[in-house]
């Protein structure tokens, strides 16, 4: 090697050390990593079963509140009761009107559900329970048209389609309004909380075990063997 | 997983796991000492080879530790494949909570999802459809992020008074762990937003195939589509292979088993976030799109479950967390909220997580009104139950972050109580 170019060498490797080591750093700026693959409108009909309440993504058919009694005697009564008014600890679909305020509200597809499309839905993406998506589209209609005359929102001649879907209006639609805390809350923000004789001296009132509906040890399942 | 060689042993091991779980449930005398193990005497594990690496390829927690588990309330649910189980918060420490020991809640049991069949649909408002598998989400950007995740039902069965008597059950729907994956503002551009996109849809692959919907802010801020838990691969029970990440607010949103993301200009109002996950206040109207979790916290030992054993120098345990942010300061009441001190939090303190704190104290078998109250950086203070019934009523079910009460009584045990 020639002094000249062990001086370079030199050189480099001084400034290779003195060098800071710095790390990669996060580049948030928008990119395109060519990752993913374009989806098919064919693959998205096949998944795309949200509906809207102005009904936008509701799928073609029909079904009438007759046809839907059947459809529901035979897939859903089991659980939510004949009636809607459930077997056991499923869900209520039926009744509850007047007592959201009271104290103990039952909350009902025609006591609280707010859209026609909350119902319409679920059903279509979950139920009948453990046979998800298994309804046809007519089926579909049909059952949620029974359940909305189960509520007396539409009467026993009401069919469901596209076509009629403006014409429900659900009894409780205005029944909610947007979080509120910040406001309404306000007062459990504060900087310099209360730390001595914040309260008079203090009673117990309630007992849990007076309660006793704590699980014992014998519901439970061990850990693995 | 252990493999016991004869039957024998396996029903010893049954026993001992029953009563070491008795022990814990509530007695406070906890399993006698076997003398042989003790010294002068040398313990059988001191001098025999125990099993050879490679016998427990995937380790579980030791053989003593059966009783540390997720527990159901039976009476709960009509059906275990819409139910929760609780995280055993009386039995950990520190901020991370186990894989196994995350609380579960499912609308229609765990689906097992083969991470070769997995896709990710991404459409709607966007200017290209997409569709990802598994393996492509894992070659964008990574992020780690711990976060809490909190049931908005959490502490849900407590609004009308004390009720079940165990801090995993008045609490247990919470845990705390690290995600990695890809932030949902990468993947969205990707796929690049239309002008009037306002709204998303996530929804899950499983036989419930749950949807919310969330504002498209919280989208491009934090959230993240989520493969991995404290480094492994999330568990069936917590989406595998993919779930949304929605720091600080309601758990329903972090949508398991994510199938589906849509792009949409107003909310969808599903049934998830309009019969459920509302909050139904006294006059009968209800909150919706209530998504965060208000700051709260808990002493998790000792509770119902978590007994004091014995007097002298002994040790206050409690987490906290806040969905507006980090948590500032912990305080502490022995008297039932009528004074406070503060609390020592150790341990890390990140945005969005749990924290743990301490309370260190001489019991020497007084009555105590064991209390804890967390404040966060934006000087929200965790309220007590009256001051939020006040405001709410008692049917909201949901967003119940009120003090908790638990009343340490002479002879160790603690019980979930309501003060006045």
């Amino acid at each position: 090697m020639s002094r000249l170019a062990r001086l370079g060498l030199a050189v480099t490797l001084l400034f290779a050390l003195a060098a800071p080591v710095r790390a990669q750093v996060k580049d948030d700026t928008p990119r395109n990593y060519g990752v993913g693959r374009v989806a098919t409108p064919g693959q998205i009909a096949g998944w795309d079963i949200d509906v809207r309440p102005d009904g936008r993504g509701a799928p073609p058919g029909r079904g009438s509140v007759k046809d839907g009694e059947k459809v529901y005697l035979d897939k859903c009564a089991a659980c939510h009761g004949e009636f809607g008014e459930s077997a056991g600890r499923w869900p209520q679909l039926a009744q509850g009107k007047g007592t959201l305020a009271s104290h103990d509200p039952v909350k009902t597809v025609g006591s609280y559900f707010p859209y026609l499309s909350s119902v319409f839905d679920y059903i279509r993406r979950s139920m009948p329970f453990g046979d998800a998506e298994s309804l046809s589209n007519d089926e579909l209609y049909a059952v949620t048209a029974y359940v909305l005359n189960l509520n007396d929102i539409v009467d026993d001649k009401f069919v469901l389609s596209k076509e009629t879907w403006s014409r429900v209006k659900m009894p409780n639609q205005g029944g909610f309004f947007d979080d509120d805390r910040e406001k309404t809350e306000k007062a459990f923000w504060n900087s310099n909380p209360c730390m001595k004789d914040c309260r008079e001296p203090v009673k117990i009132t309630g007992h849990a075990q007076a309660v006793d509906v704590t699980p014992d040890e014998k519901t439970q399942k061990r850990g693995v063997e | 997983m252990t493999q016991p060689t004869d039957k024998k042993r396996t029903t010893r091991r049954r026993f001992l796991a029953g009563a070491a779980g008795l022990a814990a449930a509530g007695a406070s005398s906890a399993r006698a000492d076997n003398a042989k193990n003790l010294p002068p005497n040398v313990a059988d594990w001191t001098r025999q080879l125990g099993e050879g690496v490679g016998v427990r390829a995937y380790g579980n927690p030791s053989k003593y530790e059966k009783h540390v588990i997720r527990r159901t309330v039976p009476w709960l649910t009509a059906t275990p494949e819409s139910s929760v189980s609780f995280t055993p918060l009386h039995q950990l420490d520190g901020i991370i909570t186990p894989n196994g020991l995350c609380f579960e809640r499912h609308h229609g049991g765990i689906a097992e999802i083969d991470p070769n069949d997995y896709r990710l649909m991404l459409h709607g408002l966007v200017e290209k459809p997409l569709i990802f598998a598994l393996d492509e989400l894992k070659r964008l950007p990574r992020v780690n992020k711990i976060h809490f995740l909190e049931c908005a039902a959490n502490s849900g069965m407590e609004w009308r008074g004390a009720q079940l008597n165990g801090c995993q059950y008045t609490h247990g729907m919470v845990h705390c762990v690290q995600y990695t994956g890809v932030t949902l503002k990468v993947l969205l551009e990707q796929a690049g937003l239309k002008p009037n996109a306002k709204w998303i849809m996530a929804e899950g692959g499983d036989a419930a195939a749950m949807n919310r919907s969330i504002p498209l802010g919280k989208a491009l801020d934090d959230c993240i589509v989520a493969y991995r838990m404290n480094g492994e691969m999330l568990r069936p029970e917590q989406g595998y292979p993919v779930r949304l990440v929605v720091p600080g607010w309601e758990g329903n949103v972090w949508v398991k088993w994510l199938r589906r993301l849509k792009v949409g200009d107003q909310p969808w109002f599903t049934r998830e976030e309009t019969s459920k996950y509302t909050d139904l206040l006294e006059n009968g109207k209800a909150r919706q799109f209530t998504f965060l979790m208000d700051a709260k916290s808990v002493i998790t030992s000792p509770s119902p479950q978590a007994p004091v054993k014995q007097k002298g120098f002994n040790v206050i345990s409690g987490l906290a967390w806040s969905g507006r942010g980090k948590i500032k300061r912990v305080d502490i009441s022995l008297d039932g909220g009528r004074n406070w001190r503060a609390a020592r939090i150790d341990g890390p303190v990140f945005d969005k997580a749990c924290v743990r704190f301490y309370y260190e104290l001489d019991w020497n078998g007084e009555e105590l009104l064991l209390q804890s109250r967390a404040m966060d950086d934006t000087g929200y203070v965790q309220p007590g139950k009256d001051a939020l019934r006040k405001i709410r009523g008692v049917n909201s079910i949901y967003h119940n972050n009120g003090i908790q009460t638990w009343a340490l009584k002479a002879d160790g045990e603690v019980e979930n109580v309501e003060v006045g």
